[in-house]
């Protein structure tokens, strides 16, 4: 075997990847004129070691495990979705015509039908290009793109002409009815006492999340389809030798990956907002690539990359409070990362790659 | 002088390892001047990275190069060309929309204008010709010429460099049988004009036929050295794999039943709009193994490809009488495998395997669908991985892993991994491509007994190969492919490779033949 082990592989890599990208922000920072060591007490002061901090923080990374698994499941079949960003737009507009046009008796109800909405219309809206890739060849990574501009000018639309209340300045939706709102984790954890996640915006949909890193990995290495899909994704040649339909799987693929998109809405749209606003996304779904990327396809990779990044959303938002240091910085971090694990993989891995080797020959 | 009785190359001591993988292992080798010195091993064996070693690719670890007794360095291919050392490699290194001559001169033009090359090399070409009856019209695109006349230029190529050396690895297996006599012939020229010539392949028949000595290698040690006239196919085959092989499979004679598979006018046109099947008919009963021979890229593929449902087509296919859907929604591999029809495919990288998945995962691929690999909504994965270990055991893969990846298995182990896992569907038909194509000889043998077990339970093979031996050696009747046609039918018993391998070249009556061969010559 001239290879080193699995979780070399998927623990050592990505690590070494986050401490360089870390090495070269510090340097940004440096050159900025304030002090890395600070920065980053300031961030993990601000992110981890207060229960209001973990709040946000799990708020952004509820985001980004969605969209980060809709993009896992779109690369085990070989296909690039980077409709992320509309697929959990349009997921917002099915959460609150539900959520607005639906009398909900209780929120747990609420969150079955608008999750159901949500994933719905990501799923429809990745259909198109997901048809257009499968029957007449256009590539996914081009109309996918052109899908979020659309995405972005349909919410403007809607919001400005459809939903908009009457009399209002603003373009978002009315506020969700009382009976939709989802219990916080401050409403969920603190007791009589103590108040924990005061102000946060993470809330229940976190659990919804973790349900779908199990469903999807119950999906991708557990069912047929999944089998499928990853066969498809390795050798479409061979996925035809086995009778497994390249549409078919091309068109399913893309539309689970949409709907687990569309879902983010139901933490970002129902949870957090309560209406239906503008950019409610955030660039979560750009972020999902990065996520996905990181975490390897894997759902454990992928929620575990969503943290760190929620991390990094939250520590970057403190930044830009108490420093000179603009939000900015996270979107460098964020790129940086994206670079070491994605285009530069091999310069990370190689090293590790002979270094185990060298320490395995001197064992022999 | 001394320089005439030195070997043309002498190795010595030549090591080479890949991490914990020995590829050569103290390799000492002498080839005399003006002789033809055949290499010959299983894949895997070593011969490719002794021979890139020679030509500069990779650079030994330990050992010593000598050309005509000189000790020699050769850190790249340029000191090898320089050297005088030409290769032809398996997969020929040519610009396909540049003419023979443009190729012939690229990376050795003189000077910064191309016309004083061109009109040197074409003087050249031209005397080549006339002394090795290499001919070849210089102004042709590559893209305009057969395989065979490929082969030509890459030889033409090396002679314009000036080597006396020449390596050619696996030269014919793109070739037909009277494309591979031209070459032996050019060959024996090439001897006869003092050049020396070190053959590489896995063909026995090839070694005994124009070698004057064999090198044998087994697991990147050189085993054997012998003089061809003292030795046998079967003493070579020993030596290569280690033990005694049968290389003709036994069997008995076949007892045909029913027609359980009959094509009508099948035709397939391609993306291009090009017509790949023209046509084509056959059947083949129960009990039977029909064997396609033909040139690779005469529509085979596709006839296997359409019967395994990977491609559309139109005409008519009947299984054990009833027709089966060619275009519509029941065209695919899966109503195909529901119909009985097995499928070996040509290439079990790119279709019979998923690489990147174990071996366990490859077992149900293609039957991922069957009740016996369910358990509830999801898979049975520890259902599917009994059955592969039993499988591996029955077909002796090694290593018998079930949680191996397909990618980590030698290519004789692949193939058995797909032959189990079509084979024991016991299926009515078999559609069997290449089933040896890069599998040591060792696995070769267990494939055709394989096969022929299936024959003889009564089922029908359908066999498609480009190795003639292969089809001699397992068919009960041979039907030959020329540009998507059928050329005609044959008994194994009474034809023989020189009529097929007209047939194979399109030809039907004498008088073609007479052209065709004037043309070669």
């Amino acid at each position: 075997m001239d290879k080193m082990p699995a979780w070399a592989d998927a623990v050592l890599v990505p690590l070494f990847s986050i401490i360089l990208a870390a090495i070269l922000s510090a340097l940004v920072i440096l050159a900025i004129g304030e002090s890395p060591v600070d920065a980053f007490k300031l961030m993990v002061d601000g992110a981890l070691m207060r229960s209001a901090g973990w709040g946000y923080t799990l708020y952004y990374a509820t985001n980004f495990i969605f969209t980060g698994l809709a993009v896992s499941v779109a690369f085990h079949a070989s296909l690039f979705n980077i409709g992320g960003e509309g697929q959990a737009m349009l997921g917002g507009l099915g959460t609150a015509l539900v959520c607005l046009f639906i009398p909900w008796p209780h929120w747990s109800l609420a969150i079955l039908g608008s999750a159901m909405a949500a994933a719905a219309f990501g799923a429809l809206w990745a259909l198109i290009p997901a048809y257009l890739q499968a029957k007449r060849g256009s590539h996914i990574v081009i109309t996918t793109i052109m899908f979020n501009y659309i995405a972005a000018s349909l919410l403007n639309y809607v919001l400005v002409n459809v939903l908009r209340p009457t009399g209002s300045m603003e373009p978002s939706t009315a506020v969700f009815p009382e009976a939709t709102h989802l219990p916080t984790f401050r409403d969920m954890f603190s007791t009589a006492d103590t108040i924990l996640f005061r102000g946060a915006p993470a809330n229940v949909s976190f659990f919804l999340a973790l349900i779908a890193c199990v469903v999807v990995w119950l999906l991708l290495w557990r069912s047929k389809l999944g089998y499928e899909i990853r066969a498809f994704g390795f050798s479409e040649s061979a996925a035809r030798y086995a009778g497994i339909r390249p549409v078919r799987i091309t068109i399913i693929a893309m539309m689970i990956s949409g709907a687990l998109a569309g879902m983010m809405a139901v933490n970002a749209t129902q949870g957090e907002a309560e209406r239906l606003i503008l950019n409610g996304t955030e660039g979560a779904g750009f972020i999902g690539i990065a996520v996905a990327l990181m975490g390897r396809n894997h759902p454990i990779g992928v929620l575990l990359a969503a943290i760190l990044f929620g991390f990094l959303y939250q520590g970057g938002a403190e930044l830009a409070l108490w420093t000179n240091i603009p939000r900015e910085l996270i979107t460098v971090i964020q790129a940086l990362v994206i670079l070491f694990t994605g285009a530069l993989d091999n310069m990370v891995r190689m090293p590790l790659e002979r270094l185990f080797l060298s320490l395995r020959k001197k064992e022999a | 002088m001394e320089q005439s009785t030195a070997p043309a190359i002498e190795l010595k001591g030549i090591s080479k390892a890949f991490g914990p993988v020995q590829a050569n292992k103290n390799i000492s080798i002498r080839v005399m001047p003006g002789t033809i010195h055949g290499i010959i091993g299983e894949n895997g064996a070593g011969k490719s990275t002794l021979m890139s070693i020679l030509y500069g690719f990779y650079k030994a670890d330990a050992g010593e190069v000598f050309i005509h007794g000189k000790k020699t360095e050769i850190p790249d291919s340029q000191a090898a060309i320089s050297a005088g050392i030409g290769m032809v490699f398996q997969h020929f290194k040519l610009v396909q929309n540049f003419t023979v001559l443009e190729n012939v001169i690229l990376g050795a033009e003189d000077g910064p204008m191309l016309n004083t090359s061109l009109s040197k090399a074409r003087g050249v070409l031209k005397k080549l010709a006339q002394e090795y009856e290499l001919n070849v019209d210089p102004e042709e695109l590559i893209e305009n010429l057969s395989v065979g006349h490929q082969q030509r230029v890459e030889i033409l190529k090396a002679l314009y460099r000036q080597a006396d050396i020449l390596i050619l690895d696996e030269p014919t297996g793109v070739l037909t049988p009277a494309e591979a006599d031209h070459l032996f012939r050019i060959l024996d020229n090439l001897r006869a004009e003092g050049k020396t010539i070190i053959l590489i392949t896995h063909k026995l028949r090839e070694i005994m036929e124009i070698t004057d000595t064999v090198s044998v290698m087994r697991r990147g040690e050189m085993t054997a050295t012998v003089k061809t006239a003292e030795t046998s196919p079967e003493q070579l085959a020993e030596l290569m794999v280690g033990r005694k092989v049968l290389l003709h499979v036994a069997k008995e004679a076949a007892n045909p039943g029913d027609k359980v598979l009959e094509v009508e006018n099948l035709r397939v046109v391609d993306e291009d709009k090009v017509e790949r099947l023209k046509g084509v008919s056959l059947n083949v009963r129960a009990g039977e193994i029909l064997g396609i021979a033909g040139v690779a890229g005469n529509g085979q593929s596709e006839l296997l490809e359409v019967l395994g449902g990977m491609i559309p087509a139109t005409g008519t296919v009947r299984v054990n009488g009833q027709e089966i859907d060619l275009t519509g929604k029941n065209s695919d591999g899966q109503s195909r495998r529901a119909r009985g029809i097995a499928h070996v495919p040509e290439d079990r990288q790119h279709e019979g395997l998923i690489m990147e998945f174990a071996a366990w995962e490859n077992v149900a691929f293609g039957y991922h669908h069957e009740a016996k690999y369910q358990s509830g909504i999801l898979m049975n994965n520890a259902a599917i991985k009994a059955d592969t270990a039993a499988k591996m055991e029955r077909f002796d893969v090694r290593p018998p892993n079930p949680k191996l990846k397909a990618r980590n298995f030698s290519g004789g182990n692949q193939q058995k991994i797909v032959v189990a896992r079509e084979i024991e569907r016991n299926p009515d038909i078999l559609l069997v491509g290449q089933p040896t194509r890069g599998v040591d000889i060792g696995a070769i043998e267990f494939i055709h007994k394989q096969i022929v077990a299936l024959r003889d339970a009564g089922k029908a093979v359908l066999l498609v190969s480009v190795e003639l031996d292969e089809i001699f050696s397992l068919s009960d009747r041979i039907v030959v492919m020329f540009d998507g046609q059928i050329m005609g039918e044959r008994d194994p018993a009474t034809t023989n490779e020189k009529e097929l391998g007209l047939l194979m070249a399109g030809i039907t009556d004498t008088s073609n033949a007479q052209m065709e061969a004037k043309q070669n010559g």
